[in-house]
């Protein structure tokens, strides 16, 4: 079933045409990569699922994403809501220099008025657990997160971003700080998440790509020049610059 | 060949000789205040009213004024100073207009505290009719440190790094709930140094209570901010310049208490500021 759908989808900043009629799908329960050279519009893309573009001046979209059937770019679009569901990982690990409880409770202490202490400690193991995380970091849970290291850091950040329940994790370049060993356990873990979320990653790191994805689109210049199966992309490539990317001609 | 060490050394020791420059006077301002002023200080000196035509007694009066003066000030600037600070750093788009208005901030930090004075005159003693009062030399000095604390606020609120507004808003808190448990709780230390500093000048001017609310000589301590009261600066000012035969004892005294005040104030700021810089935490 396809949870977010592009159709046409534009975008400029300012006078800089960043993403040019951008047509895709994103399955839900699979991972979808999302490669190209830097500067080819990945994240631009990725900002535009839970609107964190509208933070930047003079940025113009057009076309539609569709969510669940709703139109997001619409001007009537409860930003809240949406970041719930659609929720982000960034490149740099970004815990708040909060502890680790608190970390994973911000948003629920702002969503939810009065709730309950035990609702809260329910929330951070089952964060926690969901990260994989729980068994080392249950006795530690008041430390300041930012004493962890990078793994965890970004462990503990997914596990803040599935405290608010979204149905959606965008990840932009979600491992480009951490280590080949960090890398694959936090690979290991968006294959257990995908049960759960629809995930969707940007990385420059094919490699990765391969390992980890169900589904590929390939961008380069603002363009979507191929979607597809992860399979098909590696094996087959329909464009000639989707093969010459692939085989290393690119930078 | 050019020896890079002693252009090195050189440059070093000029440097080192402009910070003597600045650290010489000072030391010295603080000896010679302290030497002279030391054996004026005690029990009496410190809690009992001017006497013998302020040439005796205590200066509890000037010195209650002045912490009087210093919280009306801080009650009435740190608010406003504060909430403009995060609507110019977080709300305001950048435009003209908004960098108009920070350059006339700047600017109104550097405008001599005696036109402080006058405007405190016009608008709260004349104008509103607020009298003399420590209503009016509050809202006078309030409105002097108003652009210090803007400014050490906006800067505070500043530094609090872009990506932690980003990931809270990402999570689906409003830009208000961001400001509020994100960026402010981060500045916070920042913003105070910045009004502990600010407030500490305030405290040692003359020029902006001078015709709001300043008092020659009143033996009682005031009973509403609608009084009149006595301040340690202008204090200082009468007993040196305006009675006869003040004992120098009594001048330096005035004068070691107010600089004890201001230097504490300024204490209180820089321990807040070593404690945030060893706990901070990006
Ligand atoms: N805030 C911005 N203002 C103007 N141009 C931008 C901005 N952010 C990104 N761009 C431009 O848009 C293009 C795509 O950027 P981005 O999506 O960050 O690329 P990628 O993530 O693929 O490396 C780049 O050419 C970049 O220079
Ligand atoms: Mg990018």
């Amino acid at each position: 079933m396809a949870k977010i759908i592009t159709k046409n989808l534009n975008l400029w900043y300012g006078g800089f045409h960043a993403l040019k009629d951008i047509n895709s799908s994103f399955e839900a329960n699979r991972i979808t990569a999302i490669i190209g050279p830097s500067g080819c519009g990945k994240s631009t893309l990725l900002r535009v699922f839970n609107r964190m573009n509208d933070l930047i001046d003079g940025v113009r979209t057009d076309g539609e994403v569709l969510i669940e059937d709703t139109n997001i770019l619409n001007s009537q679009t409860d930003l809240v809501v949406l970041r719930k569901k659609v929720g982000m990982v960034f490149q740099r690990p970004n815990p708040f220099p909060l502890s680790i409880y608190e970390n994973i409770v911000f948003a629920e202490k702002i969503h939810g008025e009065g709730v309950t202490r035990d609702k809260l400690d329910e929330i951070v193991e089952t964060s926690l657990k969901g990260v994989l995380l729980w068994e080392e970091l249950k006795d530690k849970l008041n430390e300041p997160a930012l004493k962890l290291s990078l793994e965890e850091k970004q462990r503990l950040c997914i596990a803040r971003l599935i405290a608010v329940k979204p149905d959606v994790l965008l990840m932009d370049e979600p491992c480009s700080s951490l280590d080949p060993q960090a890398t694959a356990r936090v690979e290991e873990l968006m294959r257990e998440l995908k049960n759960k979320y629809t995930i969707i990653i940007v990385t420059h790191n094919m490699q990765q790509a391969a390992r980890v994805s169900d589904d590929t689109g390939f961008m380069l210049l603002g363009e979507l020049i191929e979607f597809g199966k992860t399979e098909e992309i590696f094996t087959a490539p329909g464009d000639r610059r989707t093969e010459d990317y692939i085989t290393g001609r690119y930078g | 060949m050019k020896n890079p060490y002693r252009t090195q050394n050189i440059a070093f020791f000029f440097l080192f000789l402009a910070t003597l420059l600045i650290i010489i006077p000072v030391g010295l301002i603080v000896v010679v205040i302290i030497q002279k002023g030391l054996p004026a200080i005690n029990w009496q000196f410190l809690s009992d009213i001017p006497r013998q035509g302020m040439r005796a007694g205590g200066i509890l009066p000037a010195i209650i004024g002045t912490l009087y003066l210093v919280t009306g000030a801080i009650i009435f600037a740190l608010p406003i100073g504060l909430l403009s600070a995060i609507y110019l750093s977080e709300y305001a788009k950048d435009n003209m207009l908004t960098r108009i208005i920070k350059l006339a901030i700047v600017n109104l930090a550097g405008v001599p505290s005696v036109v402080y004075g006058l405007f405190g005159l016009a608008l709260f003693v004349v104008f509103l009719k607020f009298g003399a009062s420590i209503l009016s030399g509050s809202l006078t000095l309030g409105i002097m440190i108003l652009p210090v604390i803007i400014t050490a606020s906006s800067e505070a609120l500043e530094s609090v790094p872009y990506s932690f507004r980003e990931v809270s808003l990402s999570l689906g808190a409003s830009k208000w709930q961001t400001t509020r448990h994100i960026v402010l709780p981060n500045a916070l230390p920042g913003i105070l140094t910045g009004t502990i500093l600010g407030l500490g000048r305030a405290a040692g001017e003359t020029a902006p209570i001078l015709f709001t609310v300043a008092a020659f000589y009143l033996p009682q301590l005031p009973k509403s901010i609608f009084d009149q009261a006595m301040a340690l600066p202008y204090h200082l000012y009468v007993i040196s310049t305006q009675v006869p035969n003040v004992d120098e004892k009594v001048r330096y005294g005035t004068a070691l208490v107010l600089l004890t005040l201001v230097l504490f104030m300024n204490l209180v700021a820089i321990i807040i500021r070593y404690k945030f810089r060893k706990n901070k935490k990006w």
